[in-house]
């Protein structure tokens, strides 16, 4: 077979954001203003945004011998991480100059992470999705030990790096399995070999098992949960607040490519597998979450409800189903930004805004940011005017509609129980007193200018949907034709 | 049951029991030795599927270089396994009744059924493994052999940046600073009048 040159313009955007992770290194190595290796990261995941808007195609292209797929899911999903990545960027700026660990280092592994991201969204192979799997998660287990000195890190570093090396070892062998009875890696050659053998080859559902399995520690949904609490509370915040935003984009692609583009005649059988987990994810998360004292574990365990929630919308299999499920992961990622930057913002030099108590009376000492803090809360619970009422409507909405009613009530049931605990944090920041030592809250204006946005933004989108919503209708219809 | 058969299981038998002796031995010395039997072992599978370049890289790069090395480091650093292992004999019942039931499911589902595929034909002698893989990893797969070499980067800028570590006080010297350095700046002339050397008398007995 002849080799054919492959087109390159397609994947620009990576391109480009590898040259400047190398020279964000070099940069470092050179010259000693530390702002600069900063500045470079923002042009960096500007540039991004720029090009994946510019290299974009209407239809499904694939490109590197079928490695490489453009489509507009990706280019959607792979804007929304460049951007979210800045976001977290310019947040977590001051914490990390308060901590010294304002350096190259910690930028270009961001920027690797995100390049990992962008792979893993337009993988079309197994060896691309596994790659992509492990360039993020290699960088983030060492932007979680980023702070040497810190056991905690430490300590949560190797956890993370452990569960995620057996993840990686249970997706692989399932990996292995399929090719095994397809006799193909190339995702689009196995759904058609899967389509032609029919469903009852008990190999195939085997190796379904542990790449679901594999999925759902990447993704960190009951049962395979364990880690997410103690890596979000040991991470330094700047980190958490990177790690707990953009790779979410990541995993949601990761669950469309594998499941949906490769295994979707295996439909029925993952079906049940992700409602179980669902359901898991929501009533560990949900309840453990109500126990915690620490806002960063607290959140740590929403997320696991709010994956279980983003399993829901998969699960049903509908188009309408796939695109709800986006809308939920891209707004869970807006309110995911707002919260941890609200913890990096208050947090200062050898201080971690980290306890519950520390969020007392925060209206007193600063009603803006209290308001912000109050509204993303809300949203995360589902109220109504705010895009979390929108996120969960539509999931629930797909979900009836493919009829999964009996699922459906019980993610009402659980949605229910976990507003106790944002509700929580609106009453410790309205009614309680704050103590009396409270220095005064500052923080640097990009940051709080940012946080503002974001904030409304909840508002916003929550007012008017339907133009994120059409955005992720389109693109799903645009990329299933 | 033919000779290619015979010399599979041989090998495998091998490589089991190795890979066994790798988590049980008791001095990491011969932990490590058995994971270089283990990988040359799995060099001999390799090379009976007639994947001889995998066979001999494994054998050049694993056992001959990482494992060499590996052994080094065990060897310089004192580890104490008993230490790190305390408990293993109490948790192996428990933990040898988990991964036998999982062996057990894991064979009453596979045994028997075949993978859906056709075995592969033989190549002819003159086919060229090398050249084949190296066609195919530059070519159709550069996407994805880039991305690996990506993820080297990455390992090494991870391992870098939490180990080394800047102290203060150091004692380095800046090798440019160093070859920079001029006669001018080292050695300075010393006009000294010539002096005749007082003597007293009582140092003199």
């Amino acid at each position: 077979m002849p080799f054919q040159m492959p087109d390159f313009i397609p994947a620009l955007p990576e391109i480009f954001l590898l040259a400047m992770a190398c020279v964000v290194l070099l940069v470092e190595a050179g010259f000693k203003p530390k702002t600069l290796s900063y500045n470079l990261t923002l042009f960096t995941l500007l540039g991004v945004a720029v090009l994946v808007v510019l290299s974009g195609s209407s239809d499904p292209y694939y490109t590197f011998n079928g490695l490489f797929i453009d489509d507009v899911m990706g280019d959607v999903l792979k804007l929304m991480t460049s951007l979210a990545a800045i976001v977290a960027v310019i947040y977590s700026r001051r914490y990390l100059a308060d901590r010294n660990l304002l350096n190259g280092e910690y930028f270009a592994l961001l920027l690797f992470a995100v390049l990992g991201m962008m792979v893993l969204i337009s993988a079309s192979h197994f060896l691309t999705l596994y790659l992509g799997v492990e360039l993020l998660a290699l960088s983030l287990y060492a932007l979680v030990a980023f702070q040497r000195d810190s056991l905690r890190a430490s300590e949560a570093a190797m956890k993370y790096f452990i569960l995620g090396a057996l993840a990686s070892g249970l997706l692989l062998y399932g990996m292995s399995l399929l090719y095994g009875v397809t006799g193909s890696l190339h995702l689009d050659a196995i759904a058609h070999a899967l389509h032609q053998q029919g469903g009852d080859n008990v190999v195939m559902v085997f190796g379904l098992v542990f790449v679901v399995a594999g999925l759902g520690f990447k993704l960190g949904v009951a049962p395979f949960h364990m880690w997410v609490p103690d890596i979000y509370h040991g991470a330094p915040t700047a980190v958490t607040l990177f790690l707990g935003s953009a790779p979410k984009l990541a995993a949601f692609a990761f669950v469309m490519r594998l499941l949906v583009d490769g295994l979707s005649p295996l439909h029925g059988d993952w079906q049940q597998m992700l409602a179980v987990m669902a359901v898991l994810s929501m009533a560990i998360g949900n309840l453990a979450a109500i126990m915690q004292t620490n806002i960063k574990r607290m959140l740590a365990y929403s997320t696991i409800a709010h994956m279980g929630f983003l399993l829901l919308g998969i699960l049903s299999g509908s188009l309408a189903g796939f695109s709800a499920g986006m809308f939920y992961v891209l707004t869970y990622v807006l309110m995911s930004l707002g919260a941890f930057g609200m913890i990096t913002y208050l947090s200062r030099e050898g201080f971690e805004a980290e306890q519950l108590d520390d969020y007392k009376g925060l209206n007193s000492r600063h009603p803006w940011l209290a308001a912000i803090m109050g509204m993303i809360m809300l949203s995360m619970a589902g109220l109504p005017p705010l895009v979390g009422f929108y996120a969960k409507f539509t999931v629930l909405q797909a979900l009836v509609g493919s009829g999964w009613i009996g699922l459906a009530v019980v993610a009402v049931l659980f949605s229910l129980i976990g507003a106790y605990y944002y509700l929580r944090i609106v009453k410790i920041m309205y009614f309680d007193t704050p103590p009396a030592d409270a220095p005064p809250i500052q923080g640097p204006t990009d940051a709080r200018v940012l946080l503002s946005f974001n904030g409304l933004a909840v508002l916003l989108l929550g007012l008017l949907p339907q133009p994120l919503l059409a955005v992720c209708a389109a693109s799903l219809q645009l990329s299933y034709p | 049951m033919d000779f290619a058969s015979v010399v599979f299981y041989f090998l495998a038998a091998i490589l089991l029991l190795s890979g066994l002796r790798v988590i049980t031995a008791k001095n990491p010395v011969h932990a490590a030795l058995a994971l270089v039997l283990a990988f040359f072992t799995a060099a001999g599978i390799w090379l009976l599927l007639e994947a001889e370049f995998l066979a001999i890289t494994l054998v050049l790069v694993y056992v001959g270089a990482v494992m060499v090395l590996f052994l080094f480091v065990v060897m310089m650093l004192d580890i104490n396994l008993e230490e790190l292992r305390r408990g293993f004999w109490d948790y192996l019942p428990f933990a040898a009744l988990v991964a036998g039931l999982m062996i057990i499911q894991m064979v009453l589902v596979l045994w028997g059924r075949d993978f859906g595929l056709e075995a592969p034909v033989p190549k002819p002698a003159d086919y060229s493994n090398t050249k084949e893989l190296g066609r195919v990893l530059y070519t159709d797969y550069v996407y994805a052999f880039e991305l690996a070499a990506v993820i080297l980067l990455v390992a090494i800028v991870a391992a870098i940046a939490l180990t080394l570590r800047r102290r203060p006080n150091r004692k380095v010297v800046d090798p440019a600073w160093q070859v920079k350095q001029k006669r001018e700046g080292r050695v300075y002339m010393v006009n000294l009048k010539p002096q005749k050397p007082e003597y007293k008398a009582e140092d003199e007995e």
